[in-house]
């Protein structure tokens, strides 16, 4: 008999639904039908589907969705044993691809072992050319390393979208005794997962990463800063951490080449102005993450007051495939001013969601309808969030817009962070502000006053307009306490309040209108006696 | 008296933790952390001494203390049940779980039970967003596509003392 692999998604998402409980009862019946030898379980991360958890079997390359151990057992009992598909648990495989029609082109630079190798494995990263660019980066001068990446195109994943290669360079010209690589890994943004799931699914590509930007600024020390809360992808890390250590790809004298690179994990404490960059910084310095004075930037003065590179988790796991297939290869995928892809978290009212990687360019139809299948239990599509919170609301006339780096400026349309969230017609779009805001409020860090009052205020109004005792006046002020607190603010999560809650009405203006004129809501969600606060208290 | 004894072990744990990582620059949110996980949470009492095992102002750790999310000054409950409020699990119906959550356990957001089991937390997002709503009972227990009627059987898997399972 062939050996049999059977692989089981296990990642943040599909845990939820049972998957490490399944793959225990999978991996304990395999062995009481003394099938060990034979057949192979393992845990591969993201298959992409999430209405059960996602099985394959191979070499027959068949896919099963389960939901309970009746469902491991049948698959056990019939494929494994008998070799008789299962059908009523089969799935079809154009619902982990995407659907034909919509043409989507995914294409996996960064995902491209998501869900393809045993994340605790290096050798299986390795097999799969890990570690080559690394050696292949050792080899070069660092600033063809540099030259590579700014010839690439690849610009920053975490919001900003700062050409990387240029945040290299500025970071090697700089003179000093100490350097520091940082990954910003700290996910914050309602509606995102993509970090986490690179993080879990292939942590060697970020730490491979990570050692060849030490290599090309001149670094020898680089700190993972990382949500407390992710919890998997702490373990992975950690554990591919050691392993690189190991193997000589971290530590003294890499491969050889005399450059020497250590690399830690930082655990943040739950603050979401920590993503922002000196935040962040100043977190890893054991402070309290409030944002510095910019300029100096980090390339110049960073942590501990010395050059620091610090880019996202997506924008690193783009570096080794760089490096290995050069930055020619890089720019033909995506679009002219925005090279390469984007991984996209869809959520919300869809068919299904998940996460996929996408050119740069795709339209938001292309992920909703493509990959999302559309809107869920047939409601209508009343609007999609995309960029994450400090995005735009956008409504369905928008759904065409090509999703990149020039969408906010031309369509007003953001990416950010590659969050689309389908919010169908039920919802009321004054209470998802209130709820943004919300967000906003309990996030706002207190150093300056414009963002700490106006995101009060805001909420305040938001609140009297749930409870339908607003004014238009309310209204007016609403939108004069968004503009100011945006001009105003110190850093970029106060700067950027006005995006979320203009876009919410100017888009739906007649709803807010009816709120406060006469005092209905359109979905009959806010009601006149006491609605319960949802605030975030700490 | 056992209580202080108890107590002695815990600060003796934190203690051999601190004198590890003294030496590494910016170490107080991990030396937190590390506090936090032995007690619980961060009593005024361990926080004054974390500032002085560190050579820190008091002022200094209960400034960062404050700082973040994840630093509790209140006791919680032995079973800390986290109701995520982001976007995406508040479109899909998370104050309805968290109204229920409360309701069930008859207590206000991050009050404990009087039986010490329970707290309830609303959080932002878990990076879990598409198996919202999400609830995350501990560190590991998550729940997705909760609905308020499964609730109490969320509840009830901890009841009896220990975590589920
Ligand atoms: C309030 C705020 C929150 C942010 N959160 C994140 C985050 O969670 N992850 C991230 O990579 N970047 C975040 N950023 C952007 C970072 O400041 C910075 O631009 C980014 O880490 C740079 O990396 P990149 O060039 O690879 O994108 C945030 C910015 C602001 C203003
Ligand atoms: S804008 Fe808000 S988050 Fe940024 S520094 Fe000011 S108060 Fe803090
Ligand atoms: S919004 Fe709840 S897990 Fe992301």
């Amino acid at each position: 008999m062939t050996p049999i692999t059977v692989l089981v998604s296990v990642d943040s998402n599909s845990i939820l639904l049972g998957a490490k409980e399944f793959v225990t009862y999978l991996r304990n019946l395999v062995a009481n039908y003394n099938m060990d030898s034979l057949v192979t379980v393992l845990e591969t991360v993201s298959l992409g589907s999430y209405n059960g958890v996602t099985v394959q079997v191979l070499p027959d390359d068949v896919y099963y969705s389960i939901k309970s151990k009746d469902d491991v057992r049948k698959i056990v009992e019939e494929h494994l044993l008998k070799g008789r598909q299962v059908w009523d648990l089969t799935i079809d495989k154009s619902s982990i691809k995407p659907a034909e029609k919509f043409e989507l082109k995914e294409i996996r630079i960064v995902t491209r072992n998501i869900g393809s190798i045993d994340p605790k494995n290096i050798d299986e990263y390795i097999a799969r050319d890990g570690y080559f660019a690394l050696s292949k980066a050792l080899k070069m001068k660092p600033e063809e390393v540099i030259k590579e990446v700014k010839d690439s195109g690849l610009k920053g994943r975490g919001g900003a979208g700062f050409p990387t290669g240029l945040k290299w360079e500025l970071t090697a010209k700089v003179q000093a005794d100490q350097k520091y690589v940082v990954c910003n890994a700290d996910e914050g943004e309602p509606g995102t997962f993509k970090d986490r799931l690179i993080m879990e699914g292939d942590p060697h590509s970020v730490i491979e990463a990570m050692t060849i930007a030490g290599y090309a600024v001149g670094a020898s020390k680089g700190y993972i800063y990382i949500r407390g809360e992710y919890y998997n992808s702490v373990e992975n890390l950690r554990k591919a951490i050691k392993d690189a250590y190991e193997y000589g790809f971290l530590g003294e004298d890499i491969l050889g080449s005399g450059f020497s690179f250590d690399l830690t994990v930082r655990l943040g404490a739950g603050a979401y102005v920590c993503g922002e960059e000196t935040a962040l910084l100043e977190s890893i310095e054991g402070k309290s993450g409030k944002p510095r004075l910019k300029p100096p930037y980090p390339p110049e003065n960073g942590l501990f007051g010395k050059p620091t590179v610090i880019n996202n988790v997506e924008t690193f796991a783009n570096v080794p495939q760089i490096i290995l297939n050069g930055a020619s290869w890089f720019k033909s995928i995506g679009t002219p001013n925005s090279a390469g892809t984007k991984v996209f978290c869809l959520a919300g009212d869809v068919n299904r969601r998940g996460m996929v990687e996408l050119p740069m360019g795709v339209t938001v139809r292309e992920v909703l309808y493509g990959f999302g299948g559309g809107v869920r239990g047939g409601r209508e599509l009343k609007m999609v969030q995309t960029g994450g919170l400090a995005g735009t609301f956008i409504g369905p006339d928008k759904l065409d817009t090509p999703l990149d780096y020039d969408s906010m400026r031309k369509y007003g349309v953001s990416l950010g962070s590659g969050v689309i969230l389908a919010i169908d017609s039920s919802h009321c779009a004054v209470d998802i502000a209130l709820n943004t805001m919300e967000f906003f409020r309990h996030e706002s860090c207190g150093k300056c006053t414009p963002c700490r009052e106006g995101t009060r205020l805001a909420c305040e109004i938001l609140e009297k307009m749930t409870k339908l005792e607003a004014t238009q006046e309310d209204l007016s002020y609403l939108e004069e306490i968004a503009s100011l607190t945006a001009d105003a603010s110190f850093c970029g999560l106060g700067q950027s309040i006005n995006v979320p809650l203009l876009s919410l009405i100017n888009n739906f203006r007649n709803e807010f209108l009816k709120h406060v004129n006469e005092k209905e809501c359109s979905v009959n969600l806010c009601k006149k006696p006491e609605k319960k606060a949802k605030a975030f208290i700490k | 008296m056992a209580v202080c004894e108890r107590h002695e072990e815990l600060y003796e744990e934190l203690d051999s933790y601190i004198d590890q990582v003294k030496d590494k620059p910016g170490i107080l949110i991990g030396v937190l952390h590390k506090a936090q996980e032995i007690f619980g949470w961060l009593p005024q009492e361990v926080q004054e001494h974390v500032a002085e095992k560190l050579n820190l102002p008091v002022s200094e750790v209960y400034g960062v203390v404050t700082f973040y999310n994840h630093f509790s000054t209140k006791p919680k409950g032995k079973n800390e049940i986290k109701v995520c409020l982001g976007t995406a699990c508040y479109v899909k119906g998370a104050d309805r779980v968290m109204d229920r959550m409360l309701e069930e356990l008859g207590v206000q957001l991050e009050e404990v039970t009087p039986d010490g089991l329970f707290s309830v937390h609303a959080v932002r997002c878990l990076g879990a967003c598409s198996m919202a709503p999400v609830v995350l009972v501990g560190e590991k227990d998550f729940y997705g596509k909760v609905t308020p009627d499964m609730v109490t059987k969320i509840i009830s898997a901890y009841k009896r003392g220990g975590s589920h399972e």
